[in-house]
């Protein structure tokens, strides 16, 4: 394999893993940086996959190639109605964040599968007909070695995501909605006295963080597993938290630190083709992101802080 | 005990809300609802075998909620119970095949304790990056299952020798000389897959009650939970408070597993996912409430809910996810217990109003009918 194969092949598939991990991670931005942990994105990225995969079936003929990128929109709306349920369980009455988000983690399975087994009589879907695949650029794939590597045969909503990154930095650090936003999740108490709306920052948080979490979800289920079924997304969302505070509830963090988790995903699955890692134990490439994780967590800890009042429920005096 | 009262009227009313929930779902896509709960409870209840099937389920139920209940006290979430469990599992199934002709009386107590200690081992390594690093519990658990999960399949895989394993994706049976089950017990519930288990949870519940609440080490857990930093001035060390809560936490889970393994299936088998017994025993801790008496309650009623489930699609056509909704619903409910609190004030409210009413308009009465006595006297 020439080197140049090699690495685009490395690149694109980190693309196709970190994506998920990108549009989620930083869901759980905004929702923490209102002060509400989100341990739910799990369930919402099962909920958001569930919507695409049926949105996927149900329309793909009508839609031809523009479903999977309907798909995401589904995927979001369904994101944000089910993170609404976390949100009304922590913000307006008073539950153990950690307790609420374990309930989403509970309930989304069961309730993708039961409608499932509702819709089409058994457990797991069908593959979609229509994925994202992999496609090029126009124009920018055009640039000579570049474009070669990061834009042909590329992941479609990896570069979507990077976008949203950047529109999220911006949101969260230089507007006004950005600023209010943080100083709820900062010092709610303050920002009531300033005659901030509490409950309904806290509540757009949790609901952009459903929104994303959706569209993870469904990026999942159309350029990964390509059906729906109770084993779609098994740890993504862990994994998206961890991006999240390894990123230190910052956009631009949690994109870099998907791709990193994405890198190491797509290190376990195609490192078998690759000559330097052929002879390393596939178990060690399947650990690996995860004990990063946790050195990188013990190794930085002075340097992460959570938003000051994350996972503490505002209760405004009568 | 006013606080105790309050969360087991709550637990009682999330378990009511939950199967509401449950039935609504039901009626919405066209389930009889009422055919549903009965073909789960003629299912959880139906012979002797279903109830030592949810003997059977109750069993790694209770140690991992005793366990999820101890860290709690000690004021950490510990949500790798089902890593810590897969731990005593493994370990525990590859000890005992490979010694085969290890007596009994041997072999079983060393079984247990390995696997107790393999999964107090995998607790008290969160527990000490949290005490010593301050890294949160919450996510190194969270990676320690992935960690163990994948580790786990690998062992099975790639490093147990080939003659204790039936394929590829699973080990042989372990033997008599370290099977858990109980000819008389077996016999009993006609083949359900019971074992001295169940009378091992149950034991744990009243060891773990003495040992949080009658000894000075639990004395310090609980210190700690309740505030460190109080407890740091009245000189327990909160660091090795918070690895040896850690340590018996994932030990309960260890032994769970073990359980699993020589108790239940009597094998490991390539895991897709995390075992489930650590997220249902968290679901049962939580809607025990703290209470080790809860626990047992919790992990019944919930047991109940998982066995009967399995019954629903033959006889109702009413998917088994019902079951876990419903689960999921009444943990909701209990998290979200302001909500049945704020119910029951204003129950109670209305109740004094109405009383205060009915009184009000008693004495009005009395008055009037004086009033009128007297205008009638005069």
């Amino acid at each position: 394999m020439s080197l140049m194969a090699m690495f685009s092949l490395v690149i694109s598939s980190t693309l196709v893993y970190s994506a998920p991990l990108i549009f989620t991670s930083i869901g759980g931005t905004f929702s923490e940086r209102a002060g509400v942990v989100n341990v739910g994105l799990e369930g919402i990225m099962g909920m958001g996959a569930f919507a695409s995969v049926v949105f996927n079936l149900t329309l793909a003929d009508t839609l031809g190639a523009a479903t999977p990128w309907l798909g995401l929109v589904a995927g979001a709306a369904v994101g944000v109605l089910f993170s609404l349920l976390h949100a009304v369980a922590t913000v307006t009455l008073r539950a153990d964040h950690i307790i609420s988000g374990t309930v989403i983690n509970l309930l989304a399975p069961a309730l993708g599968v039961f409608l499932i087994k509702v819709l089409y009589g058994k457990g797991q879907t069908i593959p979609i007909s229509q994925d994202f695949g992999y496609a090029s650029i126009p124009g920018l794939s055009k640039i000579p070695v570049l474009g070669q590597l990061l834009f042909e045969k590329t992941s479609g909503p990896a570069w979507l995501a990077m976008l949203v990154a950047g529109l999220s930095w911006y949101i969260i650090f230089k507007t006004k909605f950005g600023l209010r936003l943080r100083s709820v999740g900062e010092n709610p108490q303050a920002a009531d006295t300033l005659g901030l709306n509490v409950a309904r920052l806290r509540y757009s948080g949790v609901m952009i963080s459903g929104l994303l979490g959706g569209v993870g979800g469904a990026v999942v289920a159309q350029s990964i597993s390509l059906n729906y079924s109770a084993s779609t997304i098994v740890g993504q969302g862990f994994m998206a938290m961890a991006a999240m505070i390894f990123g230190r509830w910052n956009p631009l963090g949690a994109l870099g630190a998907s791709l990193f988790f994405g890198l190491s995903q797509s290190l376990a699955v195609v490192g078998a083709q690759l000559p330097g890692l052929k002879n390393v134990p596939s178990i060690w490439l399947q650990i690996a992101p995860y004990v990063f994780t946790i050195i990188v967590l013990v190794f930085f800890f002075g340097k992460t802080r959570a938003p000051k009042a994350d996972g503490v429920n505002y209760i405004k005096a009568a | 005990m006013t606080a105790q009262k309050n969360s087991l009227s709550v637990a009682l009313f999330s378990v009511l809300f939950g199967l509401i929930i449950g039935a609504i779902i039901m009626l919405v896509f066209g389930y009889n609802p009422f055919s549903g709960y009965t073909a789960l409870l003629s299912s959880a209840f139906g012979s002797m075998q279903d109830i030592g099937s949810v003997l059977t389920q109750m069993t790694p139920l209770i140690l991992t909620a005793l366990g999820f209940t101890v860290a709690q006290t000690a004021g950490f979430f510990n949500i790798g119970l089902s890593g810590q469990a897969l731990a005593g599992w493994v370990g525990a199934v590859w000890y005992s095949l490979s010694f085969p002709d290890m007596p009994a009386y041997f072999m079983i107590p060393s079984a247990l304790i390995l696997g107790a200690g393999l999964g107090a081992l995998a607790g008290a390594i969160p527990g000490w990056l949290r005490a010593q690093f301050g890294a949160s519990e919450v996510i190194v658990t969270i990676m320690m299952n992935y960690i163990l999960l994948f580790l786990g399949n690998d062992i099975l895989q790639n490093t147990m020798s080939k003659n204790i394993k039936e394929s590829a994706e699973t080990t042989k049976q372990v033997g008599a000389n370290a099977s858990l089950q109980i000819k008389w017990l077996t016999d009993l519930t006609q083949g359900s897959s019971i074992s001295a288990g169940i009378f091992i949870s149950l034991i744990m519940i009243v060891v773990v009650w003495f040992i949080m609440k009658k000894t000075t080490l639990g004395f310090e857990i609980r210190a700690v939970g309740l505030n460190p930093d109080s407890a740091r001035y009245a000189g327990i060390s909160a660091k090795r408070s918070a690895i040896v809560a850690m340590a018996i936490s994932g030990g309960l889970a260890g032994l769970a597993g073990t359980i699993e393994g020589l108790g239940n299936y009597l094998n490991f088998f390539t895991q897709n996912g995390s075992p489930a017994i650590g997220f249902d025993g968290m679901a049962v801790a939580l809607l025990g409430g703290g209470s080790y008496l809860g626990v047992l309650g919790a992990a019944a009623i919930l047991s109940v809910l998982k066995i009967g489930g399995l019954g629903m699609p033959m006889s109702s056509g009413v998917p088994f996810e019902l079951v876990d909704i419903v689960t999921a619903s009444i943990i909701f409910f209990v998290g979200a217990s302001y909500l049945i609190k704020l119910m029951q004030a204003r129950i109670k409210a209305m109740d004094e109003k109405a009383a205060s009413t009915a009184e009000a308009k008693k004495i009005a009465k009395t008055k009037s009918v004086q009033d009128n006595s007297k205008k009638g006297g005069e």
